[in-house]
Order: C-alpha cells, then structure tokens, then sequence
C-alpha cells in the first residue's frame, strides 16, 4: 500500500509541476517581477524541483498537505475532507444499488438460463455498457426530476437528492455484476453439492441461497472491490451532473484554476479509499469463505 | 509473400460466413460502418453547417412534435443550430479519438505487457506495479488533471489517454505472453540461437494478436465514452470543433424547456458505443473460440 501511494503522489507532484507557472494564475497582470518571485519563494517554488519534491513528501508525511492558493488560509485537509462525507455516501448508497439490482437480476438469469429473463438481462447489460453513464443520469433527471418532479434534480438535500445520483452510479456498476453473479451462478450450480443438496430434498430457496449464491459471492466480491477505483471516478462526473457536493466537484473546480494543493490532496484521499476498499475486501473473503479463515 | 496473401484469402470467407452467423455482428459491422462513413463525408450529409446559428429558430423540436418542422429533422438547440448536423459532425472527433487513443494505447500497452511477459523478473516488477498504481487512483481525476496542466486539444487528449490507458492491454498481453512464452515454438526459435527482440516480434506478437484486437475493439468503445465524459465537463475538444460530450453539455442546462437536446447526442453514442461491442464480441468469437459465451 505503502509503494503504491508513493507512486501515486509522484505521479500527481510530476504532472502539476509540469503544469508551468500556477502563480501568474494568482497575481494581477501588471504584477513586477519582485511580486512574482515573492510569492513564488514564499510558496516554495523557486527551489529545484528535486527539493521541492522532497520536501512535498516530508510534509505529507507529517500530514501537512499544502496551502491551497484558493482559500487562503484555510486547511487544505479540512476543506478536502468536509467534502469526503458527500462522496462517500453517494459512492455508498450507488454501491448499495448496484448490489440490490444486480444480485437478484443475475441469479434470476442464470436459473433461467437462455430464456426471457436470461436474455432480457444480458440485453440490458449491453445496453448499460453502451451507454455514457452519465447520461443515464440527465434521462433520470428529465423524466423522474423534470417531468414527473418526483426527485430533487441537483443539490444535496435530505434523502430524496440522494436517489437519482444513486441510481445512475449505481446502474453503471450494476451492469457488469449481474453478469458476473449470472456466470457465477451457473458455474456453481452445476457443482455436484448443489446436486446432493437438490437430491436430498432441501428446499429450492436454501439450495440457491446458501449452496448457490454463496459460493457464487466469491468472484463477486472481488469486482465489488476492483470496481471501487470505477466507482469513485464515476462520483466524479455523477456529481457534476447533479451538482453534489463532494471531493469530485471541488477536483474540477480546482483543477480549472490549478489549484495544487487542493488537487494533490483530492487525488491522495481518492486513492486512499480505493486502497482502504481493496483491504476491506480482502478482510470480507474470509467472512464469505471458510477455507480463508482456516488456512 | 504470397503465402501470407494466400493465408488471407482463405481467411476472409470464413470471417464472412461467420458474421453472417452472428445477427449482432452484423448490426455491429452495419453500425460502425455508418458512423465511418458518416464522419467522412459529413459534409456532404450534413443538411446544415453544425456552427450557423438562427436565432430566429432556436429551441426547435424535432420533425414529429408539435411545433416541430421538416427543416430540422431533430430540432434545433439554444442558438438555433441543427442538432442533426451536429451529431454527423460530432462523429468525427469521437471517431478520431478512439481510433487514435486505441492505437497509442495500445501502442504503449502491448510493449509493456510483451516486455513484462517475457523478461519476467523486475522488469515484471517496475510494470506491473506501475498499473496497480495507475489502477488506484480513480482514473477520471488523472485524465482532468493531465487534461487541466497542458490544455485539452484533440492531440493532448489522444496522448493523455494513450498514457493513462494503457494497463487493460498490458494485463492482457502480459498475460498471454507468459503462456505463449513456454510454448515449444518459442523455445525452438530461442535454442536456435535468434534474439529476444527477434523472438517477441517474430514468434510471441503474433500468437497474441487476437486478443489485441478483440480488446482493442472494445477499448475504442470505452474511449468514445470516456471521450464524451471529459467534453461533458469541459475538458475536451473546445469549440468551435462540435463534440457530443459539450452538446450533451449544453442539453443538460436546457433539459427543462428542450429535452431533444440532451436526448440525442446521448442515443447517438449508444448507438456506436454498441455497434463497437458487438464487433468486439465477434471478433472474439472469430478469433478466440475458448472464450465464447462469457
């Protein structure tokens, strides 16, 4: 995780050094040149680009993120994350979608395999892999926000702004994991302790449940966490559709004014939640599956 | 020389009759082929300029709603201009950035899955968690940020997406490569004496080619998207250059007195976005029977 974050914040330090000068951003047109290199030393930037990266990581790891040149005298940390909470629970409800559409969809479509539900599904896949997501999300908004006024269509204010983001996000991801569950499902339940569970005259529901999808879930948790990296840069346009306040619609506003600070940290808390994501899910195998715990 | 041709030749009917076969590769084929065409001669198609406003007409809906006239088959948007002659223009950088962005993407992915494939080892190393890396930040942030620094253009975009892209190929590709490279064609060219470069380019590419392809497909429909996703939010092709993304950008401020606006564009991508994906899966069934069905 370690290497991987390095990796990360030197990406993001390499492509906005690269950006060329961020202070003329800053200052007036007729500023002198003493003004410019003022600002330019008192914000580090007239060092090597060897030190600065150095002393960019040294600060990181006291977990001083920089001084955005936007707000001014404000905690870059503290602005980043009194946006988090938003994502999150955009990213959560989306994921929470994502899994009660794609669940019972795909394990209805493999039991009924090459038949209408099977085909209905999967056409529906290819379709949600067609579509830009984020038009998913302006439909939404005509038919369910503008013609039927059902849902709020932008802002984040009480539960009911939650749901058309949600779906949208959600729908993209849904997509690909009912297929996924679908595979899943067929594979396990022509395993031949589905059989013996069949023949020993359990009923249907605990058969599929317990024999099938449970052992389905396996394959199934792995994407849920590959797909959390897709799940946030997905909260990135789905928030600027819906204008939700998260840390995707602060990265665009702070990346049109350069503000690199603000950016780097956007970045560094995305990534983290990806790495965090990935770690939790190699925490859930062994809730799902035995033979983790035990071996 | 004429075996190759030779070898084509006796290929090409069994492609024919195979998507003859598949009525969702021949949608797929029809429907690319029109996008093609479409932004070759958009300006013969096109009925109107896509730029020239009419302020006079503005907001016109299309042919079949009411107020509706036959001049502007899809209306027209907030300036006036026709919608119809936007999408056909709109083709062509969607066009121009997926073929291009595939190719630099694959360009750039192919090498590195080939060289981690083969010489395993750190080499293997350095690649294979430089994608872990790229595959952990959320990948929109590092487009629109690479995007913000050096200026969105149509070159910039095709570079920044051929840089970021790249690690689908790579995984693939190294993939393969790691099961091709202990294949006994592979150690005869080694033992005869030929040399790496000689080996991967002569022996290992070729026995991967196939899912090159099939990926390569399907990643043009992915770049399309992606495409239209950064022009959405401003970080695409600037204007005057008509993209889908900015007319789908336009559409969602008047979603409330114009829903054509938004509605189009959108349909347009998912037509093509589909057409690529059909191609891609029968392409995938044309070329690697083992994965047929998933």
């Amino acid at each position: 995780m370690v290497p991987i974050l390095l990796g990360v914040v030197t990406i993001i330090f390499v492509l906005l050094r690269l950006s060329g000068d961020p202070v003329r951003l800053y200052l007036p047109e007729d500023a002198t040149h003493q003004q410019i290199a003022q600002v330019r030393s008192s914000l580090g930037l007239d060092r090597p680009i060897y030190v600065q990266y150095g002393i960019y990581i040294a600060r990181l790891v006291k977990g001083d993120l920089g001084e955005s040149i936007r707000y001014r005298n404000q905690d870059v940390a503290a602005i980043v994350m009194e946006r988090l909470p938003a994502t999150l629970e955009l990213a959560g409800a989306s994921l929470l979608v994502a899994i009660l559409i794609s669940l019972p969809l795909g394990t209805l479509a493999a039991l009924n395999r090459n038949r209408l539900p099977d085909l209905l599904s999967s056409a529906v896949a290819m379709l949600g892999r067609a579509m830009p997501n984020f038009w998913v999300g302006i439909m939404l908004i005509l038919f369910f926000g503008i013609r039927l006024e059902w849902f709020p269509v932008s802002g984040r204010n009480g539960i009911g702004s939650l749901v058309l983001p949600a779906l949208t996000l959600g729908a993209s991801m849904a997509a690909l994991l009912m297929r996924l569950v679908r595979s899943g499902m067929l594979e396990v339940m022509s395993q031949d302790y589905v059989r013996t569970a069949k023949a020993k005259g359990l009923p249907w529901r605990t058969v599929v449940v317990k024999h099938g999808l449970r052992n389905a879930l396996i394959s199934y948790v792995t994407v849920l966490g590959l797909e959390v990296a897709g799940l946030m840069a997905g909260a990135v346009i789905t928030e600027q559709v819906f204008a939700w306040p998260g840390i995707g619609r602060l990265a665009i506003q702070a990346i049109s004014s350069l503000d690199m600070s603000i950016v780097q940290a956007v970045v560094i808390l995305a990534s983290v939640v990806v790495m965090v994501a990935n770690l939790v899910v190699d925490l859930m195998y062994a809730l799902i599956d035995p033979r983790v715990r035990y071996a | 020389m004429r075996a190759a041709t030779g070898r084509v030749r006796r290929r090409l009917p069994v492609a024919v009759r195979s998507l003859l076969r598949s009525p969702t590769g021949t949608i797929g084929v029809v429907l690319v082929t029109l996008f093609v065409l479409a932004a070759l001669f958009a300006p013969q198609i096109a009925p109107f300029d896509p730029n020239a406003t009419n302020l006079r007409a503005r907001q016109v809906p299309p042919a079949w709603v009411a107020g509706g006239g036959t001049q502007n088959l899809l209306g027209t948007d907030q300036l006036g201009r026709d919608i119809l002659s936007r999408l056909i223009f709109g083709t062509r950088v969607a066009l121009i950035v997926g073929l291009g962005g595939v190719m630099l993407t694959s360009l750039v992915g192919v090498t590195l899955g080939l060289l981690a494939g083969y010489f395993r080892g750190r080499t293997d190393a350095i690649i294979s968690r430089s994608i872990d890396t790229l595959l952990s930040i959320p990948n929109v942030l590092l487009y629109l940020v690479a995007l913000g620094v050096f200026g969105p253009s149509l070159a910039m975009l095709i570079i920044v997406i051929g840089l970021v892209n790249w690690t689908t190929f790579a995984r693939v590709v190294r993939g393969e490569v790691i099961a091709v490279r202990e294949r006994e064609f592979v150690d005869a060219a080694r033992s005869n004496g030929a040399r790496s470069a000689r080996v991967i380019f002569k022996h290992v590419l070729p026995s991967v080619s196939g899912p090159i392809m099939v990926v390569g497909t399907l990643n043009v429909a992915t770049i399309i998207i992606l495409e239209a996703s950064l022009s959405f939010l401003g970080f695409g092709v600037q204007a005057p250059t008509v993209t889908w993304g900015r007319m789908l950008a336009d559409g969602r401020d008047y979603l409330a007195t114009a829903w054509w606006l938004a509605t189009f564009p959108g349909i347009t991508i998912t037509l093509l976005g589909l057409g690529l994906l059909f191609l891609g899966d029968w392409l995938r069934d044309l070329l690697d029977p083992r994965l047929r069905g998933r």
